[in-house]
């Protein structure tokens, strides 16, 4: 995983609750065997219509808007458990994504693509999408380290929780896979520990 | 101290825990598909890591398979190659694969209950935010990405950080009709879509004690719909029966051991939750959701309600209803029986019994999907192929079909659809496609008379 501490950028509104991951990546894409070319399809129903043209009133497809930060409304990501759709936001070119609440499943993925959903209170979200919209040109600055994110030239700033392990994991860009198999000893003498008990 | 069934569960495959940071959990059984495993497998590859216990996932072909002609070859290209994928990677790493056509294929989440994989007290899981299901067992089960598939392949375990726990109790009888779906449906209509994002919830209560496992299964399947990483039912002597006897159960003495174990799993007395809620049964009428998430449910007969949500808003255009307006009588075009949720023997029956005699509404495509072999094989042996080919209806073959729509089951776009289905997220079911989840009870008798019908006239 490539490692992230900081990042300066513009950003995208998207004010809509409850962005299923459907929505995020519908399932006729997810035939792939690969992780590539899932940002071609990002938000395909609504980037697009039925006769595959960009859909001038979405975000996406709105020239003054650009960037890797995108902000959306509350419970994002919720529904299925497909990392297609942290692929297909990375593909994108997004590495963080703010909102006022994350579903379980997708915040782990996110993670584990070292895309950063940043958790902000429902105020704050408010306000960010609001100074996005009256300004696209805002610059965003998101600092894993510090756990702080500002919008430059401005007051809003906010600080973020982040599991202090996952933030040694998305600084150094370590994986929990590499974590685990060096825990081979501990789960094999965990298995002939449980052989005993008969615990399921 | 006092522990919950989850607490038990969970402590009992604890390897490690990290200071300050997450613990490693064992996994006992890992259950695969064909969509979210190949970047797994790729990943194995790419890092020169071997699969560490071939012997605890099973592989079975569901989400991508076609529900006709699953004998000839699969027609689309991509659809295909990742199926071929699958059987591939199982070959390669030793791994059982209940591929199509076989008599143990069918949905992750009805195959693994059927063959007794899932017992209580496991741990278990799939990509797949369904595998919530198992809980119905007793046990821990939930869905992973695919980072975290390749992480189990690694090492059999998981770095997960303890969930907090919450409790739904409902008591009292549940009227006549009202099926198990319809108390989920209600559940997640009262306390929101996502009111369980960092819990594991425990069903409890009178409704849940009597409950089938069938009925248990659909209650915990959706349990994501509210955010919950899993739903848990206490393991009783209606999980013991039903595990009893099945391919994978365990036998002789061990079947004794563990008998003897899994009736210390349930939730001490005094057990504390993080959060608790308290439902009565009586206050539970059939279901129908009007917008788009599982949330957006309503008694049958009653009326949308009214918000100033720009999000509420958009979702009533996209189902093109109103608030104010009742969903009793409104004309469907599709009916979807079938997914991991609703497509057991049992929801069969009910639609057998609910359709026979009568005839389906002729402008009505409904698809009727077994969720296994098994359940085919069973459905045919009951005489209620025979009922529903009398009533109109055509029988498919097992598969997750209409529920995500990634083969050829798709609504048309603006194609109102009663789905016995778990999501009905904008184009979940195609383009445009319009999803109106309810129970089984309510989709059969909704395709008779080609309209959202209440149950009452069908009860007698």
């Amino acid at each position: 995983m490539e490692a992230f501490k900081t990042l300066i950028s513009r950003a995208f509104p998207l004010p809509i609750e409850h962005i299923d991951t459907d929505q995020i990546i519908p399932a006729r894409f997810l035939k792939a065997t690969d992780k590539k070319g899932f940002g071609d399809n990002l938000f395909r129903d609504w980037r697009y219509d039925n006769n595959d043209q960009p859909n001038p009133d979405f975000v996406l497809n709105k020239t003054e808007y650009s960037g890797q930060i995108l902000v959306a409304g509350t419970n994002f990501g919720c529904g299925s458990s497909r990392e297609h759709a942290a692929w297909a936001l990375t593909g994108f070119g997004f590495k963080v994504i703010v909102s006022s609440f994350f579903a379980d499943i997708f915040k782990g993925n996110a993670l584990n693509n070292g895309l950063l959903p940043v958790q902000v209170s429902e105020s704050f979200l408010q306000a960010l999408l609001q100074q996005i919209q009256k300004d696209p040109t805002t610059l965003v600055r998101v600092d894993v380290e510090t756990q702080r994110l500002e919008v430059i030239g401005t007051d809003l700033s906010t600080g973020f929780d982040i599991d202090p392990y996952k933030k040694t994991c998305l600084i150094n860009g370590y994986d929990d896979i590499d974590y685990l198999v060096s825990k081979h000893a501990a789960i094999t003498a965990f298995e002939a520990k449980k052989e005993q008990t008969l615990t399921a | 101290m006092a522990k919950t069934l989850f607490d038990k569960v969970w402590d009992a495959h604890l390897v490690e825990e990290m200071d300050n940071g997450p613990s490693v959990l064992y996994i006992d059984k890992h259950l695969i598909h064909e969509v979210t495993s190949p970047q797994a497998f790729q990943e194995l590859e790419d890092r020169g890591i071997s699969l560490f216990r071939p012997d605890q996932v099973v592989a079975t072909a569901d989400h991508n398979t076609p529900t006709l002609d699953q004998d000839k070859p699969v027609k689309d290209p991509l659809s295909r190659k990742q199926l071929q994928q699958l059987t591939d990677n199982c070959q390669k790493h030793g791994i059982t694969l209940y591929g199509l056509g076989h008599q143990y294929n069918g949905i992750v989440h009805v195959m693994a209950p059927e063959l007794g994989i899932t017992q209580p007290g496991m741990t278990m899981v799939c990509g797949d935010s369904h595998t919530s299901t198992h809980g119905a067992f007793g046990s821990i089960a939930f869905g992973i990405g695919t980072s975290q598939v390749a992480q189990v392949f690694a090492s059999q375990s998981l770095l997960l950080t303890k969930p907090k726990t919450m409790r739904v109790t409902v008591n009292g009888t549940l009227a006549k009709g009202v099926l198990p779906k319809d108390v989920i449906l209600f559940i997640i209509a009262q306390i929101g879509t996502n009111a369980g994002t960092g819990y594991f919830c425990e069903y409890a209560g009178e409704v849940f004690e009597q409950m089938s496992m069938e009925g248990r299964m659909t209650v915990c399947n959706m349990s994501i719909e509210m955010g919950a990483r899993g739903g848990m039912i206490a393991p009783d002597h209606t999980t013991f029966d039903y595990v009893q006897g099945k391919p994978y159960a365990p036998k002789g003495k061990e079947w004794e051991q563990k008998l003897a174990y899994w009736k210390t799993l349930p939730t001490d007395s005094e057990a504390v939750f993080d959060k608790e809620y308290f439902f009565d049964a009586k206050d539970i009428a059939p279901m129908v959701t009007y917008g788009t998430n599982p949330g957006m449910g309503i008694k049958i007969g009653a009326q949308i309600p009214q918000s100033d949500d720009a999000s509420f808003a958009k979702s009533l255009k996209y189902m093109g209803l109103s608030a104010g307006q009742s969903l009793l009588d409104h004309p469907i075009d599709y009916v979807f029986i079938g997914s991991c949720t609703n497509s057991r023997i049992e929801d069969f029956r009910v639609a057998a019994q609910a359709v026979k005699g009568k005839q389906k509404a002729p402008h009505v495509v409904a698809w009727l999907v077994p969720g296994s072999k098994q359940v085919e094989v069973q459905i045919e042996q009951e005489g209620l192929k025979t009922i529903f080919e009398q009533a109109g209806f055509k029988l498919r073959q097992p598969g997750c079909s209409a529920c995500l729509a990634m083969n050829d089951d798709k609504v048309p776009e603006g194609a109102y659809c009663v789905s016995t289905s778990n999501r009905n997220f904008e184009g979940r079911q195609g383009q445009g496609a319009r999803t109106l989840l309810a129970s089984p009870l309510v989709a059969a008798i909704s395709a008779i008379e080609g309209k959202i019908t209440a149950v009452d006239s069908y009860l007698n």
